[in-house]
């Protein structure tokens, strides 16, 4: 097995685990703060790649796309959050559960009847076509550098807004004892909704990046929302450092198995997974509370 | 008693099926201290609750500064004026000392420059504070954590801060140090309303004082009444014994 092969596909899990951190980031972070285990994130994802389709025909122009999708979607985020998840705060987890669950469905049915069942090729914009061949390391696509740049410098914003902002100052608070921010003079509901819109956002996002490293398809989202619930378990639940680690890893793991053992790549990151748990129940950040 | 700042009738509250607060009654007057006394269990902590706007499920009447609060958020109720020490503190984990007091600011909106004036004043009022101001808040005693939670609840310079068992579990130098605190504040034309196990130190430093039990009323007067009446003071004793012996 050659040096180069290893390298390209050490590249392709990266670039494969920076779609799996945007994924995870908004996963993590709407279940950090607002308890809520999101089982519709992979429908935004997959709602995000239509989306980037459906602009790309109207424009033709990728940048809009990339400009446009985690704005809109990240809208419709914020018309979910308000309209349906906020009037189940309070009765547990299980109804916001089973309520993005059946949306979830809800969006790949939509997608379908909209744009039909088959798959649909999503050219790479030509400026970001072709690739890098660097002497002695190997050949890196561009595109797949670019995705891997974007996520990089997405994660570096958010990390400034959590860390250096009076708005991330609130959401950390928000997210240990929403209750202590409220009587602190906060609107914790807004803050809720201004999360669960970044969320879904970061989701589509990710959605249109990996739009064209894979085929766009309505159930697109429904494996990549299993693989980002382990990226987040592996990450522990709620930490954005844990679930960027998390995801590069299970990228860089299920590449590499590919490469090796090729019928094991799928079941790679639950092995992963089960390791990680082994060691430490809570993921690799974990804080240890689940409940609230 | 001065003007009347939280006027409340008539309160009930509920959890679930359980009828926890029955009619609750209060005043609480412009820089006055009202105590709140009464056994484990009597709806103490429910009434600052439901006052706060903490519990879904309530009825009567809250009054304050003469606006009606039974329909408002608890930010809103903050924005009025209103601050709350929540009982246990509840400084928040993996925050320093000076973003848990940052968070008591961030509501004002009134800029950088009042916010750094806001947190060095009361760097000075609680020299211990400003020492630890880069720390992780929760590694700090239980004592000092206590004066952050109210120094917390000062920086917005409520007109009335909401109270509980803010002397639970902190040494007696400090407990001392706290009732200086709130006649301090009182002076300063702040309403006080306070919830403590401690009796006697609660109707040292008072001016009222009510006697919860089971979700009602079941006792009021003022504080220097109850402590001299002896048959009250009784009553109350065993709440001061029950007390002491467990401190």
């Amino acid at each position: 097995m050659s040096f180069d092969l290893i390298m390209a596909q050490l590249f392709a899990g990266v670039a494969l685990g920076a779609v799996f951190v945007l994924l995870s980031t908004g996963l993590s972070v709407i279940f950090g703060m607002l308890g809520v285990v999101n089982f519709a994130h992979g429908a935004f994802f997959m709602v995000g790649a239509y989306a980037g389709v459906f602009i790309l025909a109207l424009t033709g122009n990728f940048w809009i796309a990339l400009a446009a999708v985690p704005l809109l979607v990240g809208a419709m985020g914020l018309a979910v959050e308000r309209f349906l998840v906020r009037p189940l705060y309070g009765r547990g987890s299980d109804y916001p559960l089973l309520l993005t669950f059946g949306l979830g469905y809800v969006l790949v049915e939509v997608v379908r009847i909209l744009f039909g069942s088959d798959g649909m090729p999503f050219e790479t914009p030509e400026l970001l076509t072709g690739g890098i061949d660097i002497e002695g390391l190997g050949y890196f696509q561009t595109y797949r550098l670019f995705v891997i740049g974007m996520t990089g410098l997405l994660m570096l914003c958010l990390w400034l807004l959590l860390e250096r902002t009076r708005y991330g100052l609130i959401i950390r608070a928000a997210s240990r004892d929403p209750e202590i921010v409220a009587v602190l003079g906060v609107d914790v509901r807004r803050v809720f909704l201004l999360v669960f819109g970044l969320g879904t956002g970061l989701a589509a996002l990710a959605g249109l990046l990996a739009a064209p490293m894979r085929t766009v398809n309505p159930e697109m989202g429904v494996t990549v929302l299993i693989e980002a619930f382990v990226v987040t378990v592996i990450g522990g639940m709620g930490s954005l450092l844990g679930g960027a680690i998390a995801g590069m890893l299970v990228g860089i793991v299920v590449s590499l198995t590919a490469l090796f053992m090729p019928e094991m790549s799928t079941i790679s990151m639950f092995a992963l997974m089960a390791l990680v748990l082994l060691v430490r129940p809570y993921g690799l950040f974990g804080r240890g509370v689940l409940a609230r | 008693m001065a003007e009347t700042l939280l006027q409340v009738r008539d309160l009930n509250a509920w959890y679930g099926a359980a009828h926890v607060l029955q009619g609750i009654s209060l005043d609480v007057g412009k820089a006055e201290i009202v105590a709140l006394v009464g056994r484990n269990g009597a709806g103490k902590t429910t009434t600052v609750r439901t006052i706060m706007g903490l519990i879904a499920k309530r009825s009567g009447t809250v009054l304050f500064d003469g606006i009606d609060l039974m329909t408002r958020q608890p930010y809103e109720r903050f924005a009025l004026g209103l601050g709350y020490v929540p009982e246990e503190r509840r400084i928040v984990p993996g925050l320093t000392v000076r973003e848990n007091l940052t968070l008591g600011l961030l509501a004002a909106h009134r800029g950088a420059a009042w916010e750094a004036d806001a947190i060095d004043a009361i760097v000075t009022r609680f020299p211990r504070l400003g020492e630890r101001l880069n720390q992780e808040a929760v590694t700090m005693s239980g004592g000092e954590q206590q004066m952050l939670a109210i120094a917390r609840a000062m920086l917005s310079q409520p007109k009335m801060i909401l109270l509980d068992e803010p002397s639970e579990g902190i040494m007696p130098a400090l407990v001392d140090e706290m009732a200086e605190l709130f006649i301090e504040l009182k002076r300063g034309g702040m309403s006080l309303l306070l919830i403590e196990q401690n009796v006697e130190l609660a109707l040292e430093i008072s001016d009222r004082a009510y006697n919860l039990d089971q979700g009602r009323l079941v006792h009021e007067g003022t504080s220097a009444e109850l402590l001299a009446d002896e048959a009250i003071r009784e009553r109350y004793c065993g709440l001061i014994t029950e007390h002491h012996d467990g401190a």
